[in-house]
């Protein structure tokens, strides 16, 4: 069984900039995530109505896989056993609470079925899938913080019981205007190893 | 496949009942669990029916023994759970082995913070529920009483088949030899929160809820909390275990279709079902019961229903939802029924979809409707939640 | 009725996050759903809270916001006939 896997690429949005490999590909100074997760999404030529409609953390899980499948050299829209396997620390918070301000206040008592269907952390994997037509094995997990341990046993799994070809992991946490997602393809090809130490790594450079 | 993960124990508390023995008397005397809501003071309340467990929070405080309005309920009936499940595995000392816990929730602590959010500001007393909110907090809360030191802890949140995903996970860390034992399932208290939320989504029925009748209206929620301790093949044997029956195949996929709805045909629904079958090793006409997600709403049961004509063909197994009885109980769905299939194939009984009237019009199957004794040495479980996340799991009575 | 209908569009495009699209865009026969504006089961139900929060209007089912959100033409004569605010 073949356990030597590689981190094939991986994307940072984080601080105002969105890195591929490390490399920065796009900074912009914003106010607020809102409008910086915009700005990413136009300067990338993104081409996705829909994009509008989602939660915070599903625009930030959406445009971390799009750049990085985008730039993978894997085609788009092409059916692949790529499974998605996400982590953060503050599940869907960030949009729990802005759901529970709709339901709060008796006299003005308006839930939103479009604000509901984003208070769970899963729908941003929903999201990446419906783009990337990925029908494939699918997780989220809570940590308190970034676990590459887990998500290193995981992918390795997947890929050695041939439940995946290739795992797209990592973390995307939103709660208010901070944000940060580290995405990373696991694969049978490319030169970073994939290794506990090193994801890491990568985790921490950028 | 390889290593065996056998099932020792199973802890539940739901609508119909407070234990295992309790559940499966309900389930075998048509008792269902849906009724008005009494504990949550919701404007919806009479125009909606739900899955309530019995006893209140002051009840379970008291059985657990903890202090007064320290957890959400979502933490109290996971640890009555967990609790029973353990104790029926006979483990005295949980940190002997590598025991690992795994559980799913979509609420957490959502039924405290929307009582207190306003007195937050005010009331220190209350403020131990502002963390309590997360949902990892539950987990971590349930881990701690039972006692776990130093395992691997963690939260599945993937809708309302988080805690299949747990059973699935479990599974494979028991055969990776990452885990000797581990205990998977999963809690969900009712709470305003979702109430509204799927009232909104315009999918909760008014009256009792219907699973796979032509008429079906939407789903009933539920609260619930359910739990089974897995173990590997080396334990079971070195502590000459009782063993209640084992996890045999397992599945997940997505649906890519919608954030909430389920694809026209359940493509994902027939990816997970293909992968379960093919890590069991089995065939379609090896599974001799399924316990159906079958939430009763519109959309859940045509797409389920065509997903199993999909992969079974013209031969569709005996099939049921046991939701009218539960009604759903959201990311405790998957490990309720996983309770539920154990218990089926330990007695040979097939439980009944209540209130089925009506035959779909779209397809000709229908599910079993009353109380049948059948030899089962195969049962498969459906579990889909939004995001699109589908599972299946595989569950027989011999290794 | 055409200050409705102008009301409407714009409400649509605020609530439903349609960020490409311009008010002048939309004709007032143009189908919501499917083709045209792409709107989904989603923007549906949302639709259905609007007509509540906004119009006073209640929908039990689901079902009956098909026929009423075929256009903004549709839409407008609906609520003309059904408002209570």
């Amino acid at each position: 069984m073949n356990t030597d896997y590689f981190i094939e690429g991986y994307c940072h949005i984080k601080n105002n900039r969105v890195l591929l490999n490390g490399e920065p590909l796009f900074t912009e100074k914003k106010p607020d995530f809102a409008s910086f997760i915009k700005s990413v999404y136009q300067h990338f030529e993104t081409d996705y109505p829909k994009f509008f409609k989602m939660d915070k953390l599903s625009k930030l899980a959406f445009m971390a896989a799009d750049v990085l499948l985008k730039n993978s050299g894997r085609p788009v829209n092409e059916e692949e056993n790529m499974a998605v396997v996400l982590s953060n620390r503050a599940s869907s918070l960030d949009t729990d609470r802005r759901y529970q301000e709709s339901i709060d206040d008796p006299d003005n008592f308006y839930p939103s079925p479009a604000v509901f269907v984003y208070t769970l952390p899963n729908i941003c994997i929903g999201e990446i899938s419906i783009r990337h037509k990925l029908y494939s094995e699918n997780s989220f997990f809570i940590f308190d913080k970034f676990n590459a341990d887990h998500l290193w046993h995981y992918s390795k799994s997947l890929i050695n019981h041939k439940k995946a070809d290739a795992v797209l992991c990592g973390w995307v946490d939103v709660e208010g205007d901070d944000y940060d997602a580290f995405l990373y393809i696991v694969s049978p090809k490319g030169d970073d190893k994939h290794k506990i130490e090193e994801i890491t790594r990568l985790y921490f450079t950028q | 496949m390889g290593k065996g993960v056998a099932i020792t124990g199973m802890g539940i508390i739901s609508a119909i009942g407070n234990n295992v023995a309790e559940n499966f008397t309900s389930l075998t005397s048509n008792k269902i669990g849906i009724s008005k809501i009494s504990q949550i003071d919701t404007i919806h309340k009479d125009d909606i029916m739900v899955g309530e467990i019995g006893e209140t929070n002051t009840q379970l405080e008291q059985r657990l023994d903890i202090a007064e309005n320290q957890w959400s309920r979502t933490v109290l009936i996971g640890t009555v759970a967990a609790q029973e499940a353990l104790a029926e595995a006979g483990i005295s000392d949980i940190n002997e082995v590598r025991t690992g816990f795994i559980s799913g929730t979509t609420v957490g602590g959502m039924d405290k913070s929307e009582q207190y959010f306003y007195d937050y500001p005010e009331n220190p007393s209350v403020r131990q529920h502002i963390t309590g909110l997360h949902a990892g907090d539950s987990t971590n809360k349930i881990a701690k009483h039972l006692g776990l030191k130093e395992s691997f802890v963690t939260t599945i949140s993937t809708a309302c088949s988080s805690s299949a995903n747990t059973i699935m996970l479990g599974a494979r860390m028991i055969q990776s030899g990452q885990l000797d034992r581990v205990i998977v399932g999963g809690t969900d208290s009712l709470s305003k929160f979702t109430i509204n939320g799927f009232k909104t989504l315009m999918i909760l029925s008014d009256t009792y809820n219907t699973p796979f009748d032509n008429d079906r209206k939407g789903l009933n929620l539920g609260e619930a909390a359910a739990y089974l301790v897995l173990e590997s093949d080396a334990m079971v044997e070195k502590n000459k275990k009782n063993v209640l029956g084992y996890v045999k195949g397992y599945g997940n996929a997505n649906d890519a279709f919608h954030q909430t709805a389920s694809s026209e045909n359940g493509d994902g629904a027939v990816l997970a079902m293909e992968k379960a079958l093919q890590v069991a090793g089995m065939k379609p006409e090896d599974i001799d019961y399924i316990n159906a997600h079958g939430t009763a709403t519109p959309n859940n049961d045509l797409s389920e229903g065509r997903a199993l004509i999909r992969v079974f063909d013209k031969k569709v197994p005996h099939f049921s939802s046991t939701k009218a009885f539960t009604g759903h109980t959201l990311a405790a769905a998957g490990a309720v029924e996983a309770v539920y299939s154990v218990l089926a194939l330990q007695n040979d009984t097939i439980f009944p979809n209540l209130n089925f009237k009506t035959p779909m019009q779209e397809f000709g199957i229908c599910p079993v409707t009353e109380l049948k004794k059948k030899k089962l040495g195969t049962v498969l479980s459906n579990s889909f939640g939004f995001g699109g996340n589908c599972s299946t799991l595989i569950f027989s009575k011999e290794a | 009725m055409s200050e409705l209908k102008q009301e409407l569009k714009e409400k649509i495009i605020e609530q439903l996050n349609l960020e490409d699209v311009a008010v002048d865009e939309i004709q007032d026969n143009d189908p919501l759903f499917g083709e045209g504006l792409g709107l989904d089961s989603i923007d549906a139900l949302e639709l259905i809270v609007m007509l509540d929060k906004d119009y006073g209007i209640k929908l039990a089912d689901p079902k009956e916001g098909r026929k009423i959100f075929e256009s903004v033409q549709t839409m407008a004569a609906y609520i003309e006939e059904n408002r209570s605010r």
